[in-house]
């Protein structure tokens, strides 16, 4: 929720006075409920004093509501700064409250934020001129139709950054401008083809009991090849991260002799038998040749 | 009644009573920040869960009824449980919760030590917080001069708010914002503008509004407790006196469902500061028109020189308002040994008098009794700062089914709406002739209630205002059989003590207005500070406070003021309340019963005790009533009312005034306490604004 604040003393204004038509509208409100529950009229009673104030909620017009039903102004205060629909601060002549919920950001209202911020700036903040000031809300309930604001108290939906500045010039400039859909949709309707409901096989008979023998046919296993895919995808062995570790595995790149005496071969070959009784290639130390060795 | 089992033990409790309730008759201990005894329920901390069997989640016992709860499948009592794993981690829960925002500034918590939150954290709390952003951060708010507040500590019980709107009937508080951004505040921080303000403070059970006189001063168990009785008006409220070494520190609230319930107004409670400033701590003696320090022994000379040289019938005594029945009874006795008739306790110069009976001036129907009374009439007072806890209980009897309120006197705003009759004896002249539609609602109740205050008795057809009333009780059968609907409203501590002692001129004795105006050579001022004595006479002045008597004075003897001493008060209802000493008097300054024992002796007249007990044990056997502390005696209303109404007189044609003209200065030590000046201060600015 945003920071609110009641506005500075030298916003407020000097004095406020319920307008004849607020006073009858007051009465009106007051007189749906039982004698001495008038209280129960304050939402209503701030509302118009809103509306005559132009939009806000000077510190006086809730005095003034407070002294219509008879209620400690704190009471009156509770309730002007719970609901966020009540402004406390000045608003512009046109007073843009822009939806920020999900529907509306997944269809586009990041960029009319966009806008909004590079034509009137801050939110909170009324242009020099005061025509316009605007505050990002929670969904409005239009998100069929999104993204949307809501200014003063229309809706103008299906924005597009184009058609949302063009009616904030028509805005400014006075001419009239259409509420509701930007791009001609009528109501809530789909945009482009009013397909809905229009299918023959709904009327034809043909639909019923079709969502059954659906669901009855997805219930089995789906023939998509996805199972097989996915085994495909495993690797055909698991690998360890070390291939042998561990393991005895057999390898036909040595040339050893157990490996001759398994396919039949003499074990050891001559030249390696004489080779091996080489004494000058010997790593055991025999006493005797040694000291032939030294000696020569 | 209901059938409840609570942790298997199943108790019979009122259908009505909530599940709090029925626990704790059960004798099961429910934590709880919100909920309050006398305040409607809120059900918004959700500390009191229990588990309440069938129920799919605990449910807040502050909010949930004995009658709501199912029975079971074979018509078994509905169970509760408050001590099952489920409830502990639902408050657990809940803890961790309030804690996420709450600072953990408890060392610079005035709070610390007496905090509900901190003890409840003990067993509910969890030793490291889940939370890693960053705490709330709210400003703090201007209540005035007595609530300090702290709002990062609040945890939105709106205990304060249900408080200045349900009892004290000021709606001044309000929580504004919403949610997470809550913020109790009064509208644009205005000052409270209730007389029993500061027990938001007692009320709020975090550290977030705290007594603002009293911040940083102490920490509470370095305090020693003392049970007493308030004498800043004559309700007698039930106090606490908390004292360090010799110094009162603060003065607290007791629940005595009688008198306060557990309220007591700024007045009682922020004189602290008066209790030790501008005190007589020494004897003076006036010398060439100045006074100066002296001994016991050079004031007490000077006083026998004075006193033996003089006619008894030129002697005299005054008492004023917060004396204890213990020295009253001691100077009757030295002025009877004296032969001093003249002896006065009514400085206000009301009429009333044990002449009449003590069915005459009491508040016979009792405070309690308020809440039975099913039509209300009130003559010249304003209930509302003349005792503002009789104020509270008609409040509270308004709010319960508002029965007929009417006024006859100075229009004021006393927090519930009456029917002004109007302002003064004519209007009730008219009353009791039947001329006016109000008689009807008095004569069609059956236990109506008429409060005579000050304003209608103390001006010179007060004894014929005062038979009006007892004839207009008469007539509308306010007395009767369990009934007594004639109420005196007094606004001195002392008063129905003296008159209980018969502390009134005695055969041809002058009256304390007579006294004051040059009627006797030497007068005896025991702490009637509200008189202007003129020049002339002698006076010698036992009090405590260098206030308008002890500048007047010719010989000042220092006394004790409630919290030092151990003194009998009697209030308004005629309940014999005890006060007891919290701290010794400063410098040279004694108990008052033991300065005119003192006394006594020098000007030849020993008194016959040497103790408080002594002088206790005559008092007894003198007045037995006194003896049965915390009661009412009843008295003879019927009786009384006879012997009033057989008086007649004309009456004057001046409205009644209340003689309360400002709330927080109404005796010596409120004077004397910069606390109740800064109070008396905003309260004129917030009249002259309501006036706008």
């Amino acid at each position: 929720m945003a920071v609110r604040k009641l506005a500075p003393e030298d916003m407020q204004p000097e004095s406020f006075v319920l307008s004849p038509e607020t006073e009858a509208f007051a009465d009106k409100e007051i007189a749906k409920y039982p004698p001495g529950r008038q209280a129960s009229a304050v939402i209503a009673l701030l509302t118009k004093a809103q509306e005559q104030a132009g939009g806000w909620l000077p510190r006086k017009a809730i005095e003034a509501v407070a002294a219509k039903l008879g209620m400690p102004v704190i009471r009156v205060m509770e309730v002007a700064t719970f609901y966020t629909m009540f402004n406390l601060e000045p608003v512009g002549k046109y007073f843009i409250q822009f939806c920020g919920t999900t529907p509306c950001v997944l269809r586009g209202a990041g960029d009319i934020k966009k806008v909004l911020e590079k034509r009137i700036g801050e939110q909170n903040h009324v242009t020099a001129d005061g025509t316009f000031s605007w505050l990002e809300v929670e969904c409005l309930g239009a998100c069929c139709n999104a993204p949307m604001v809501q200014i003063n108290d229309d809706y103008y939906e299906d924005l597009t950054p184009e058609n949302f500045e063009k009616l904030l010039d028509d805005l400014a400039a006075g001419r009239p401008v259409t509420t509701g859909s930007q791009i001609g949709r009528n109501r809530s309707e789909p945009h482009e083809a009013v397909n809905t409901l229009q299918d023959p096989s709904l009327y034809d008979g043909s639909q019923i009991g079709a969502w059954r023998k659906r669901f009855e046919e997805q219930a089995q296993p789906a023939s998509t090849g996805e199972p097989a895919a996915a085994a495909a995808s495993l690797p055909q062995q698991a690998k360890a991260a070390k291939p042998e570790a561990g393991r005895a595995t057999e390898s036909d790149a040595a040339d050893t002799p157990a490996k001759r005496a398994k396919e039949g071969e003499a074990p050891i070959k001559a030249e390696e038998r004489k080779e091996a009784a080489d004494a000058s290639k010997a790593t055991a130390v025999d006493p005797a040749a040694g000291k032939d060795n030294k000696s020569s | 009644m209901a059938k409840i089992i609570v942790d298997g033990v199943e108790v019979d409790v009122p259908a009505e009573y909530t599940l709090l309730q029925a626990a704790e008759a059960a004798g099961a201990e429910i934590p709880r920040f919100c909920f309050h005894e006398r305040l409607s329920i809120a059900g918004n901390c959700r500390m009191c869960l229990v588990e309440v069997k069938g129920a799919p989640k605990p449910v807040a016992s502050c909010a949930w009824g004995v009658r709501d709860c199912r029975p079971g499948p074979n018509g078994e009592p509905p169970e509760i449980s408050t001590k099952s794993p489920t409830v502990k981690k639902a408050r657990e829960g809940v803890m961790e919760f309030l804690l996420i925002n709450h600072p953990l500034d408890c060392p610079i918590c005035d709070q610390g030590g007496q905090c509900d939150l901190q003890d409840q954290a003990m067993a509910y709390g969890v030793d490291t917080s889940r939370f890693h952003e960053n705490k709330r951060a709210v400003t703090d708010k201007y209540l005035g001069p007595l609530v300090r507040t702290s709002m990062n500590r609040c945890i939105h019980c709106t205990r304060c708010v249900r408080f200045t709107a349900e009892v004290a009937g000021v709606p001044d508080l309000g929580a504004i914002w919403r949610g997470e951004d809550m913020e109790i505040t009064s509208y644009l921080e205005k000052a409270l503008g209730s007389e029993l303000q500061a027990n938001v403070a007692d009320l709020c059970p975090v550290g977030a509004l705290t007594h603002k006189p009293e911040a940083f001063h102490f920490r509470p168990w370095e305090l020693t407790k003392t049970d007493s009785v308030d004498v800043m008006d004559a309700v007698g409220s039930s106090i606490r006196v908390d004292s360090r070494g010799r110094e009162v520190m603060r003065i607290l609230p007791r629940v005595n469902e009688a008198v306060n319930e557990e309220w007591i107004t700024d007045k009682t409670r922020q004189i602290v500061d008066g209790l030790r400033l501008q005190r007589l701590d020494r004897p003076f003696v006036r010398e060439n028109g100045r006074l100066r320090p002296a001994s016991w022994q050079e004031a007490f000379a000077a006083i026998a020189a004075k006193v033996k040289g003089t006619d008894p019938k030129r002697i005299g005594a005054i008492v004023g308002d917060l004396a204890a029945v213990e020295e009253m009874y001691a100077l009757k006795l030295l002025m009877a040994s004296l032969g001093v008739s003249n002896i006065d306790a009514r400085q206000d110069g009301t009429v009333l008098s044990p002449a009449y009976g003590r069915g005459s001036y009491l508040f016979n129907t009792t405070i309690a009794g308020i809440e039975d009374a099913d039509a209300i009439l009130i003559v010249g007072s304003n209930p509302r700062i003349e005792a503002s806890l009789v104020n509270v209980r008609i409040r509270k009897r308004w709010r319960m089914a508002p029965p007929p309120i009417a006024l006859i006197g100075e229009q004021a705003d006393l927090t519930y709406p009456y029917d002004y009759l109007g302002a003064g004896p004519e209007t009730l002249a008219e009353l009791v002739a039947g001329r006016h539609s109000f008689i009807e609602k008095l004569r069609s109740a059956e236990r109506p209630l008429i409060i005579v205050g000050q304003g209608a008795l103390s001006r010179p057809d007060g004894l014929a205002v005062l038979s009006t009333v007892a004839q207009l009780a008469r007539d509308v059968g306010a007395v009767k059989d369990g009934w007594n609907g004639f109420s005196v409203l007094h606004t001195a501590a002392s008063r129905v003590g003296a008159l209980d002692l018969g502390l009134v001129p005695g055969e041809w004795g002058l009256d304390a207005r007579s006294m004051a105006q040059g009627g006797v050579d030497v007068l005896f001022n025991l702490g009637a500070d509200e008189i202007d004595i003129a020049p002339g006479a002698f006076v010698i002045y036992q009090g405590t406070h260098g206030d308008r008597g002890a500048h007047r004075a010719d010989v000042i003897l220092p006394g004790a003021t409630y919290t030092e001493k151990s003194g009998t008060y009697v209030n308004t209802e005629g309940r014999v309340q005890m006060a007891n000493r919290a701290a010794f008097a400063p410098g040279e300054a004694r108990e008052d019963w033991a300065i005119l024992r003192a006394l006594s002796d020098v000007l030849g007249h020993r008194l016959p005790f040497d103790s408080l007990n002594a002088l206790r044990a005559q008092l007894y056997a003198a007045h037995p009533h006194f003896a049965a502390i915390e009661t009412v005696q009843p008295a003879d209303g019927l009786a009384a009312v006879q012997t009033l109404s057989g008086i007649g007189g004309s009456l004057g044609r001046e409205a009644f005034v209340s003689p309360v003209k400002d709330f927080y200065l109404t005796n010596p030590i409120a004077r004397a306490s910069g606390v109740m000046a800064e109070c008396s201060a905003l309260a004129r600015e917030l009249k002259l604004e309501a006036a706008e």
